[in-house]
């Protein structure tokens, strides 16, 4: 059984979201990089979860980024997986990353591949559906619980309002999220380990992009916040009915 | 040419976000000269020909049982051939549950760029530009779409239906599909109440609303003004309320006419989620909360003593 983990590169939550280039360019000076949080502590602490279970499973990890990505994927090296896949292209263009995502999924015969549920930056929410319609496999998006039992995959996944169980054989593909494990701390062992094991870097395969950015756009900045006495907390009501008219 | 927009139903009704969807595809249609035309999967109860009022000209529907269950595989299958069949050159989802799961399939399908999540109408002035929410929420970027054939999903509640007269025509549309790979074993879903994806006013909770006892007072306001519940993450972490219920960077990211948070920090990646919210009301007891930066209204002062006198004041309102 083998598991490809997807990992992104995005800025720290925290980070100031600011612009260059007369807008065109994201102003990465100073920014503080992690694994995308999905991608993290949901879809590669799911696969850890079940190579614990059954320690014949095989997890490799993959990312489309250029060499200032390595950092961020020997950090999730560190958690777990054998080894990590590079593929050295710089793209925000989804369907080019599912491209190239699925390329490598198919030589390497892969049985699962977990994304995240989006990367917290472009929140494409996009990759895993795409790699699945180009390996022609189900895909289950949002599961917040996942188990195997031999080739047979049983999940829960967030609906509108609710949720819902899918059984599917694989292989697949599953976007992950919150619920589907818990948050991990790399060790010392995870970190030092992390530094051997090994990092194939490839060349893209060719693909298109069919999605360009253009220019980038801050929202513009709120006028401040009206504030009412605690003592006549019906004046907020009279606002929000005739001012705001929001009810 | 024309424009295809995905009808999303649930239970037989079509869901108020395809509605925006509609409207969202009409005024495309309009704005290059073409059609706008629907397609819904499985058997809906809905009077179709009213998708007329929201410039759709045509409804294509496949009354099949088995798609009631959303395969988003097989709907792919279905969308691209109808999609083909009317030579499509835009094709329009609500960025929801569903719209999430089919889109990017159809993209690779149809060799259509992707944009997720649009704010706004295209800009046609120079090819065909989307504007669309990224890093949660925190910014937009103008995409352009240099396909031939354009796939959009919508956010809710960012584009206002229009209502005109026209009725639809409705058509069955004819076409083979496999069968589901995903089989559903178990669903469930709150029915009747209010989808916080698609509520235009939610009243939130946190930490400061000390245990799940005091929800009342969240609920409460909820329920006299028709809006959805949400909650701060490690809320829905203590299980004080559903997962399903958490907004920000980790949880769903909304956008309703009015969102108001009882004893919520505003730490930023609640923030992520909330941000767009055209109205916040923020009850915080501590005037440094950092909420307040991004609130239109508030109040400093406790919970549990403002909120009743808030529920009382509405309930008046309501009543007069
Ligand atoms: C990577 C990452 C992702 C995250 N994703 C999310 C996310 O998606 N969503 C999310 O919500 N959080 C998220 N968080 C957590 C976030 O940073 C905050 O910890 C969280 O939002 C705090 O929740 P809270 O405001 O309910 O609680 P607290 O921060 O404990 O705030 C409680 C507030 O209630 C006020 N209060 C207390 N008593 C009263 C009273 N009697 N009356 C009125 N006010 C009162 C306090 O002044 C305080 O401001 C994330 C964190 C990280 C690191
Ligand atoms: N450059 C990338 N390299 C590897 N995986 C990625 C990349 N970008 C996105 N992904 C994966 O796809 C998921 C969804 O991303 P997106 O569709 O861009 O929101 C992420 O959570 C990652 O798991």
């Amino acid at each position: 059984m083998k598991i490809l983990v997807c990992i992104s590169k995005t800025p720290d939550t925290t980070a100031k979201i600011a612009f260059t280039d007369n807008n065109t360019k994201f102003a990465s000076e100073g920014i503080q990089w992690i694994i995308n949080p999905y991608d993290e502590w949901y879809s590669l602490v799911k696969a850890i979860e079940l190579k614990e279970a059954d320690p014949s499973i095989i997890i490799h990890l993959i990312t489309v980024g250029l060499a200032d990505t390595e950092p961020i994927i020997r950090k999730a090296l560190a958690l777990g997986g054998e080894e990590a896949i590079r593929v050295n292209a710089d793209s925000h263009d989804s369907f080019f990353i599912a491209s190239q995502i699925a390329a490598i999924a198919k030589e390497g015969q892969y049985d699962l591949v977990f994304t995240g549920k989006e990367t917290i930056d472009y929140n494409g929410s996009s990759i895993g559906g795409m790699v699945a319609e180009l390996l022609n496999l189900p895909y289950v998006s949002l599961a917040t619980s996942f188990s195997l039992e031999g080739n047979n995959a049983t999940m829960i996944r967030e609906i509108e309002a609710g949720e819902e169980t899918n059984k599917v054989q694989l292989p697949l593909v599953v976007s992950c999220q919150k619920g589907m494990a818990e948050q991990r701390i790399p060790n010392m062992k995870g970190i030092m380990g992390a530094r051997s094991k090994p990092l194939k870097v490839v060349e893209p395969v060719a693909a298109e992009s069919y999605t360009s950015i253009s220019a980038f756009e801050l929202p513009p900045v709120k006028a401040g916040v009206k504030l009412v006495s605690p003592d006549t907390p019906e004046e907020l009501v009279r606002l929000l009915h005739e001012e705001a008219k929001v009810f | 040419m024309s424009v295809l927009v995905f009808l999303d139903q649930s239970d037989g009704h079509i869901k108020k976000s395809s509605f925006e969807a509609a409207s969202y595809a009409a005024k495309i249609a309009e704005l290059t000269g073409t059609n706008a035309e629907a397609i819904v999967l499985g058997t809906v109860t809905d009077e179709l020909s009213i998708l007329g009022q929201y410039g759709i000209s045509t409804v294509h529907t496949v009354a099949n049982e088995t798609l009631n269950q959303i395969d988003a595989q097989v709907y792919t299958q279905i969308i691209a051939a109808a999609a083909t069949s009317i030579n499509a050159n835009v094709v329009v989802f609500s960025n929801n549950f569903s719209g999430k799961a089919i889109a990017p399939r159809l993209s690779v399908r149809l060799k259509a760029g992707l944009v997720a999540g649009a704010v706004a109408l295209p800009d046609l002035s120079n090819g065909f530009v989307v504007k669309k929410n990224v890093f949660s929420g925190k910014a937009f970027a103008h995409v352009a779409i240099n396909s031939p054939i354009k796939i959009i999903t919508l956010n809710p509640n960012s584009y206002s239906v229009v209502l005109g007269t026209a009725s639809a025509t409705v058509s069955t549309f004819t076409t083979e599909f496999d069968a589901a790979k995903v089989q559903v074993t178990d669903s469930n879903k709150i029915i009747g109440e209010v989808p916080l994806s698609e509520a235009e006013l939610v009243i939130s909770g946190g930490r400061g609303l000390k245990g799940p006892e005091n929800w009342g007072l969240v609920t409460d306001l909820a329920k006299l003004l028709g809006a959805a519940t949400a909650c701060s993450r490690p809320v829905a972490d203590v299980d004080w309320r559903p997962h399903h219920e958490h907004v920000g960077q980790t949880g769903l990211a909304i956008a309703p006419n009015l969102y108001f948070a009882i004893g919520i920090s505003g730490a930023i990646q609640h923030l992520a989620g909330v941000n767009r919210s055209k109205v916040i009301v923020v009850i915080n007891k501590d005037p440094e909360a950092p909420f307040f930066k991004a609130a239109d209204y508030g109040i400093v002062g406790d919970a549990f003593e403002v909120m009743p006198k808030i529920i009382e004041a509405v309930r008046k309102l309501k009543q007069a």
